[in-house]
């Protein structure tokens, strides 16, 4: 093996196993190792719609410069799916490494003269050292973890703490894992003594960084903002964030007195069920959310036009997966973009948020309580596979103890009193944002009738066209009020620096922002702007009618964000690039710099 | 119908235990077609709600679209009324339960919202047993789209235009009982002295109460060949029994000759007591239940009356263990764990 320029902290490493043999638990173990020795990491899961038997990667990217996104190029296989190896060996970048299982011959297909070959007799060793069989499966993964910590230069302790507390309470599991582990390490220095060009270094990069995936945050983000009603219908890749606000409610909502649980989460017959259960629980006051994918929110499309229109508070966490129809469901997109903003027939606008980070995942759930109540419609949360089922490293989450929950405009009994008739859809502030009244609130005043039917300001029916034209120019009104009320976008500059500006939102945030760097390495400058909502706010428009031209970075076919800047906006489609990416894997700087170099002549861009 | 109803009541209208008379449970103006059976059964909730004592703001009322989807607007105006979508009712009214539980739940549908596009939601929501009275106005007709035949149109049965359906009916009662709905009754909207008994009993029932309410549409439905007519119901009822509520145990002083009367012991210690029970019919038997509505069809009778009573249901909130505080009064300092708790989660997570 020859010596190159060694790459300290920089590589992307992929795993190749089959689904369901443990894998995925020891995949994590060699990622969660470099977190601890300092250096960021960022993981990626790419798994197939299938339970057992299909090929499933695990890709991780090491960045000592903190580059969170996905790289192509892979620098080291390690391949113990026998189904996949042709491909596989096919990835490995030129000068790259491929370990492998050689307890059977290497066939002569797979072998390329421009790569390393590291071969491991892993099923033979694991034969040996164990006699269970699921045993003998699953340390043929923590084998190459320890391999690859002996090729790699991990700090072997790294792994003991992190065993340690993943075992915690199952200390004898704790022995064999160090067992394979130290097997791993052995056979590399007994039979590879020659170091490899790509190493880890402790570093101090990672702070008070956490890794988490966005869909747990978000569960835990509804039990901090207070959501007491979940429905929901189990759909990939949506289903993790109830299963994550049920394991926090397990512990944070058992009243410690009486032992009953302060939440109701229901599992409904369908995606309308749940829906239904969500718009029926805060109209009752209580404050309530589901979360599903692309075929559930269509779905979900002719209640969202009843929540709009009756004026109903409705969180809904989107986790987008590639579409259409079932699409690729294990794959991620921003695809629903369009869909959401406009879900349900007729004139409605829904309010939507995207996050990036975890962090995001975890404050735009809380905030979407809030947001939905204030302002009494949808919220959707718009957050996809490769920030919801993905680890991320992101900042820790906080939380301010004097933040109160705000309810929005709310009549009680006691304001009731002083009111001489309730009208349900007046425009009493001119904000365009009613009052409400929970059922049960006062003998005679403060009912009504909740209905998706026209009606008056006192929540009539009517036919009467005037009344109409009032009540859907009054929810317009509201919708301008809801620019104030939303999140404002990240603007990366003070001062424009350029003509041109990149836009961008959700999961595309660490490839772009990596993207803007290496075009300025090239002497090209790019003002950016990180949409964080919808509707668009002023500096949003502000920042594409001060650019020549801007740069729309997405992950969908059809440009939708650039759709909806045009309609929104009356931006001439021009003046905005499309950037995007549609395979069903995370965007990459790459693909960014390349589709822009192509999309205008880059000594323009200069 | 749209007629102009006097606002004067006589002042010595008879109050409740309230005090309030019985036009405080009416609601605006019924646009139905006259002789409707769905007035009829609004009438039927209004006399229930003002003998029960409920108060009116304490109830809320949910439906989903048709006709009988119409009548909360024309029944308990100081209710909290919700029209929504087509065949929905019952998510909805699942969500407002379980947001709070203290109010009293009155879900209204017809044949085509509850059988055919609302048929998932109707099976489910009594799968969960959820603590609601669900009255479905039963007139084998989409009346509002001018009188196509519904899913529980009998198979045979002539509509007005001389159109006989072909196909088989559902029979939401029995398919009530199969799913284990823990109270279900049929009645007709003809029948004042049956139906206000059942709708009383079913606002006091702590589980899901299920009614089926044949209820002639005079416009499209009500013609001879019809098995949901006016006349042919009439003419082909027969009932499980009459009952009666007993507020207190102790009062219960007739006695009951074998086989014809019986008294079943709720919940809350008030008695329903049976009279001119049917035979081989015990209501707390479901398989007797079934038999007796099959026999019935298979005389060409519709059972009416209390078909199935489990006088001591579980209902949703007990089966998922929610607090006794309705969820919708819970404040931040019941439901945020803090800021000390998020130190502790982020430290799992490096």
């Amino acid at each position: 093996m020859s010596l190159n320029q060694v790459k300290i902290n920089d590589f992307v490493i992929r795993f190749a196993n089959v689904n369901g043999t443990g894998s995925a638990s020891a995949n994590y173990l060699f990622c969660k190792s470099i977190f601890r020795m300092g250096v960021p990491v960022t993981p990626k899961n790419i798994f197939p719609s299938n339970i057992q038997g299909l090929p499933t990667w695990y890709e991780v990217r090491v960045s000592e410069k903190g580059y969170l996104g996905r790289r192509e190029g892979i620098d080291i296989m390690v391949c113990v799916n026998p189904q996949s190896m042709l491909k596989d060996v096919g990835n490995v970048r030129t000068g790259g490494y491929f370990l492998y299982d050689s307890s059977k011959p290497l066939h002569s297909n797979y072998i390329r003269d421009d790569i390393h070959y590291i071969g491991i007799p892993l099923m033979e060793m694991c034969n040996e050292a164990f006699t269970d069989p699921r045993q003998r499966q699953l340390f043929k993964n923590i084998i190459y973890v320890g391999a690859l910590a002996a090729l790699l230069e991990i700090d072997f302790k790294v792994f003991e703490s992190l065993l340690a507390e993943q075992f915690a309470g199952k200390e004898k599991l704790i022995a064999p894992n160090i067992k394979a582990l130290q097997m791993g390490v052995d056979y590399i220095h007994e039979h590879y003594s020659d170091p490899i060009d790509i190493r880890v270094e402790q570093r101090d990069l990672v702070g008070d960084s956490i890794m988490i995936d966005g869909n747990t945050a978000c569960g835990l983000g509804a039990v901090y903002g207070g959501a007491t009603v979940a429905a929901w219908y189990p759909i990939t890749p949506s289903t993790s964030v109830i299963e994550s606000f049920m394991n926090f409610s397990d512990e944070y909502r058992i009243d410690p007195e009486t032992g009953k649980r302060n939440v109701a989460i229901i599992q409904a017959e369908d995606e309308l069920a749940a829906i239904g259960m969500v718009i029926g629980a805060n109209w009752n006051g209580a404050r309530s959310f589901t979360a599903t994918s692309g075929p559930g929110l269509s779905l979900m499309n002719e209640f969202l036009g009843l929540a709009y229109f009756a004026e109903i508070p409705t969180v809904l966490i989107d986790v987008q997966r590639t579409g259409p129809s079932t699409g690729m469901p294990t794959r991620t997109q921003q695809s629903d973009t369009l869909e959401a903003a406009y879900a349900s027939h007729g004139d409605t606008k829904h309010i939507l948020l995207f996050p990036s980070t975890p962090k995001e995942c975890f404050e735009m759930t809380a905030d979407a309580f809030d947001l939905t109540e204030q302002l009494q419609t949808p919220v959707i949360v718009m957050t996809d596979l490769d920030l919801g089922m993905n680890d991320h490293m992101s900042k820790p989450f906080q939380w301010d103890d004097h933040r109160q929950y705000k309810r929005g405009k709310v009549l009680d009994a006691e304001a009731l009193e002083g009111i001489e008739r309730f009208g349900r859809y007046l425009d009493v502030d001119g904000d365009g944002i009613p009052y409400r009244t929970y059922p049960g609130t006062h003998p005679t005043k403060g009912s009504y009738f909740t209905r998706g039917t026209s009606r008056d300001e006192y929540a009539v029916y009517t036919e009467s066209g005037d009344a109409y034209v009032r009540n859907m120019d009054r929810l317009m009104k509201k919708w301008n009020t809801a620019k104030s009320y939303v999140p404002g976008p990240h603007l990366y500059q003070e001062v424009n620096l350029s003509t041109y500006g990149i836009l961008f939102f959700g999961t595309s945030e660490y490839s772009t922002e990596e993207a803007i760097d290496i075009l300025k390495a090239e002497g090209v400058q790019l003002d950016a702007i990180r949409i964080k909502s919808f509707p668009f706010n002023d500096t949003v428009e502000e920042f594409i009618h001060s650019h020549d031209k801007v740069f729309v970075v997405e992950q969908n076919r059809d440009a939708q964000m650039k759709s909806l800047l045009m309609i929104e906006l009356s931006i001439n489609p021009e003046k905005l690039v499309s950037v995007l990416n549609y395979d069903g894997l995370p965007i990459t700087a790459d693909q960014i710099v390349n589709s822009i170099k192509s999309g205008l002549s880059f000594s323009d861009l200069k | 119908m749209t007629y102009l109803r006097p606002k004067f009541r006589h002042p010595e209208l008879p109050k409740n235990n309230l005090g309030y008379s019985v036009d405080y449970y009416e609601g605006s103006l019924s646009t139905l077609c006259a002789g409707c059976g769905h007035d009829s059964i609004s009438a039927g909730i209004i006399q229930a709600a003002y003998e029960l004592d409920i108060e009116p703001h304490r109830l809320a009322k949910l439906s989903g679209i048709g006709c009988s989807s119409k009548t909360p607007a024309y029944f308990l105006s100081n209710s909290h009324g919700f029209n929504s979508v087509h065949g929905r009712m019952p998510s909805v009214a699942t969500g407002a339960n379980m947001a709070n539980r203290d109010l009293i739940y009155l879900g209204v549908s017809g044949d085509g919202d509850s059988a055919s596009i609302g048929m998932g939601q109707f099976v489910h929501v009594i799968r969960r047993n959820l603590n609601m009275v669900y009255i479905v106005m039963n007139n084998g007709c989409y009346g509002l789209t001018k009188g196509q035949d519904s899913a529980t149109a009998d198979s045979g049965s002539k509509n007005k235009s001389g159109h006989v359906n072909l196909f088989q009916s559902i029979d939401l009662a029995s398919l009530a009982i199969e799913l284990g709905a823990t109270f279900v009754a049929q009645s007709f909207s003809g029948d004042k002295s049956q139906l206000v008994p059942l709708i009383k009993a079913a606002m006091n029932h702590p589980g899901f109460a299920f009614i089926n309410v044949i209820s002639p549409c005079v416009t499209f439905n009500n013609n001879p060949g019809s098995t949901k007519s006016y006349d042919f119901v009439r003419e082909h009822m027969e009932a499980t029994s009459t009952f009666d509520f007993v507020p207190e145990m102790a009062e219960i002083t007739t006695s009951y000759s074998e086989g014809s009367q019986k008294s079943v012991k709720l919940h809350d210690g008030t008695f329903l007591q049976f009279h001119k029970i049917a035979q081989d019919w015990d209501p707390e038997d479901r398989i007797s239940a079934i038999n007796a509505v099959q026999n019935a069809k298979l005389k060409n009778e519709i059972l009416t009356g209390l078909l199935y009573i489990n006088p001591e249901p579980v209902d949703l909130h007990e089966m998922i263990n929610t607090s006794l505080r309705p969820l919708n009064s819970l404040t931040k300092e019941d439901l945020c764990p803090g800021s000390e708790v998020l130190k502790s989660i982020n430290k799992d997570w490096r």
